[in-house]
């Protein structure tokens, strides 16, 4: 009998979160000014999940971690350079659209299908792991409904530490309100959890893990098939960025009981 | 650009032609943990569906889940619902995947409604949006708005992390649209007798593999996390680095950040380079963990106002407070990302002696308080 997990992260790029976004409008849509320009990183959120994966992997011998991104490939190769010096995955790249501005369940239908398509996944051993939102569309609804395609009955979002039993069974601790976890208790796979910042670092690079997967990463991307949303109804009447300003009163020759003081009649004011 | 292409945009004053219009709406709730009434942002959610109703002249009906529900029906029975359905039972009354979307399904395919408003609860926002693909409909969720204009509703949510804002609408339906909490004003009415009627759904063993424990908080001296609070205190890194002395006090500062939660009744945050500084062998504040993080891997929670300390840095911060009303902030760096039109106050000032004698203000206070409530017994 087989043993170990097959896990599939889902983790989509994004601007790196010190870039100046601007909105323009294109046939496809809103989109951002200069995308293709801009530096890119793999969604926070999700790189949570994969540092997750590979670590649960380690750990569970016979496991085995598989990377399905969606994005632009040019940008997907720029930032697999860095990834894949992480941790050690089998990328499945999908060339297509990944704006933040794409309707989630066209996006959810491609990832789908590309996990389907994976030959040597064995489904009563799935682990699908991904972001709980993300840093493009921050829904957090993308992986549950690759998830209800793939008919997964167990679902966790805002995970943030995944413990195996000996009886094969999780312990998983799900973020909710008040700053709590919920624990749950799995069977067992398949499931589905989508990770907040899980507990672990993010792992240093290392260049033999970088050149092992480059070997698989590289005719992954030249794989890739360029690949169309379907059609959405989705709509956009205006995208823009905040414009609030304010106006800042910078209070410097104040003492710390004069500071003090102003604060505390802040706090009391209704 | 070809304005001959097809436009996703629709310009502010255009008709949505083939929008259809909404006849029935259905508000889905579940009921708190301690299964009496619902949780805060369903009433918020709730005021959001019957203005909506109102608009739109459409029947309005309400779906609850929980183990028990006649008692938050009741609340909710002037809210003018056409009906009052109901999934509930001991299989219902913890927040699981696999029950609440069947649950949530059962009550959908009863009313059978176009547009489906729910509240963005942690136990909603894993269960609802699979019910969209089960329904053939479409999910929005964080929607911090939803407005009827020239007959189309349209919703309003943030994208890339809260730095651009979205206006859009949908054809498609039924449309599920979660909404976020702090963004309409609660429901509120007279309760009342309801007649609720059950929708029977039975589980199958698949819907019963993942049992509910409980819940646990984090390994901390205080509930730090306090979603209702007034205030916001965010803690940066600069309460972990050297001081004036040349030398680092996070006993001190964790010492004086406390006080000030337990004073103040403020909820805490925390910059990603603090939470991150555990695993990195540095000096720490002990009760801080992810969970207090605001920013773009962290919360944008909302609250009434905000107040930062030893917090460096731009982009990430603003994106952390994007939903604070009032801002101020102590720093010793006047060119501090937060001067320049982040905050609406910023006082350049060592954050150890103001906060110690926030301290001492605020304890003062609670005295004269303690006093005046014990005379008046």
């Amino acid at each position: 009998m087989a043993t170990g997990y097959h896990i599939v992260v889902c983790g989509g790029i994004v601007p790196d979160p010190l870039q100046t976004l601007e909105p323009i409008e294109t046939p496809a849509g809103p989109g951002l000014k200069n995308e293709m320009l801009l530096p890119a990183v793999l969604d926070p959120w999700s790189g949570h999940a994969l540092y997750e994966a590979a670590n649960l992997a380690a750990h569970s011998p016979g496991s085995k971690v598989w990377l399905v991104s969606l994005g632009a490939k040019a940008k997907l190769q720029q930032v697999m350079m860095t990834i894949a010096q992480k941790v050690s995955f089998e990328l499945i790249a999908i060339d297509g659209p990944g704006s933040g501005f794409t309707d989630a369940h066209a996006a959810a239908e491609l990832l789908a299908a590309a996990i389907q398509s994976i030959a040597d996944l064995d489904r009563t051993r799935l682990l699908l792991f991904g972001g709980w939102e993300s840093a493009s569309r921050g829904a957090g609804v993308t992986l549950q409904l690759i998830g209800a395609r793939l008919g997964i009955q167990d679902q966790f979002l805002g995970v943030d530490q995944l413990t195996s039993q000996p009886d094969g069974s999780f312990e998983i601790l799900e973020r909710i309100e008040g700053g709590r976890h919920q624990v749950s208790l799995c069977q067992g796979p398949p499931a589905l959890l989508g990770w907040a910042t899980g507990n672990l670092p993010e792992p240093r690079n290392n260049p033999q893990v970088g050149m092992a997967n480059m070997r698989t990463v590289m005719p992954a991307l030249q794989r890739a098939k360029t690949s169309t949303l379907a059609q959405s109804a989705l709509r956009y009447q205006t995208v823009r960025p905040p414009q609030q300003q304010r106006h800042t009163r910078v209070v410097k020759d104040l003492t710390a009981e004069g500071v003090a003081q102003e604060i505390v009649e802040w706090i009391a004011t209704d | 650009m070809n304005r001959k292409q097809p436009s996703f945009f629709d310009g502010e004053h255009s008709h949505h032609h083939g929008e259809p219009m909404t006849t029935s709406i259905l508000f889905l709730a579940h009921v708190d943990e301690l299964g009496k009434t619902l949780p805060k942002p369903a009433f918020e959610a709730l005021g959001a569906a019957v203005d909506l109703a109102q608009q739109c002249g459409a029947i309005l009906t309400i779906g609850l889940i929980g183990g028990e529900i006649q008692h938050a029906a009741d609340s909710l029975a002037s809210a003018g619902a056409a009906k009052i359905l109901a999934v509930a039972g001991p299989d219902f009354a913890l927040p699981r995947f696999a029950s609440d979307a069947l649950a949530a399904e059962g009550i959908c395919r009863a009313a059978n409604p176009e547009l489906i408003l729910a509240p963005s609860t942690s136990r909603f926002l894993r269960a609802l949006p699979v019910l969209a693909h089960r329904l053939q409909g479409r999910v929005d969720t964080h929607v911090s708005s939803l407005r009827l204009e020239n007959g189309a509703l349209t919703a309003t949510r943030w994208f890339y992390r809260q730095r651009l804002e979205g206006v859009f609408h949908r054809q498609e339906r039924p449309w599920l649209v979660m909404l976020d909490s702090g963004c309409h004003e609660p429901w509120c009415g007279t309760p009342a007798k309801a007649i609720v009627e059950e929708i029977p759904v039975t589980l199958p063993p698949a819907a019963k593999r993942t049992t509910i424990t409980g819940t646990r908080s984090p390994k901390s001296d205080a509930q730090t996390i306090r979603p209702d609070a007034a205030l916001l205190f965010v803690a940066g890194a600069g309460w972990t680095k050297k001081q004036s002395d040349g030398k680092p006090h996070p006993q001190e500062a964790e010492k004086l950040i406390l006080e000030f939660l337990r004073l103040s009744t403020a909820s805490l945050g925390g910059s990603k380079s603090l939470v991150d500084q555990s695993g990195e062998n540095q000096a720490v504040l002990g009760f801080m963990t992810h969970l207090n993080q605001v920013g773009q891997t962290g919360a944008t929670p909302r609250h009434p106002k905000g107040l930062s300390t030893c917090c460096h840095g731009e982009e990430p911060h603003v994106v952390g407070w994007r939903f604070i009303n009032e801002r101020r902030a102590i720093n010793l760096d006047p060119n501090c990302g937060w001067a320049r039109g982040k905050a609406d106050v910023l006082y350049v000032a060592d954050a150890f002696e103001v906060m110690a004698k926030v301290n001492l203000l605020l304890a003062e206070l609670t005295k004269t308080e303690e006093k005046i409530v014990a005379a008046s017994d």
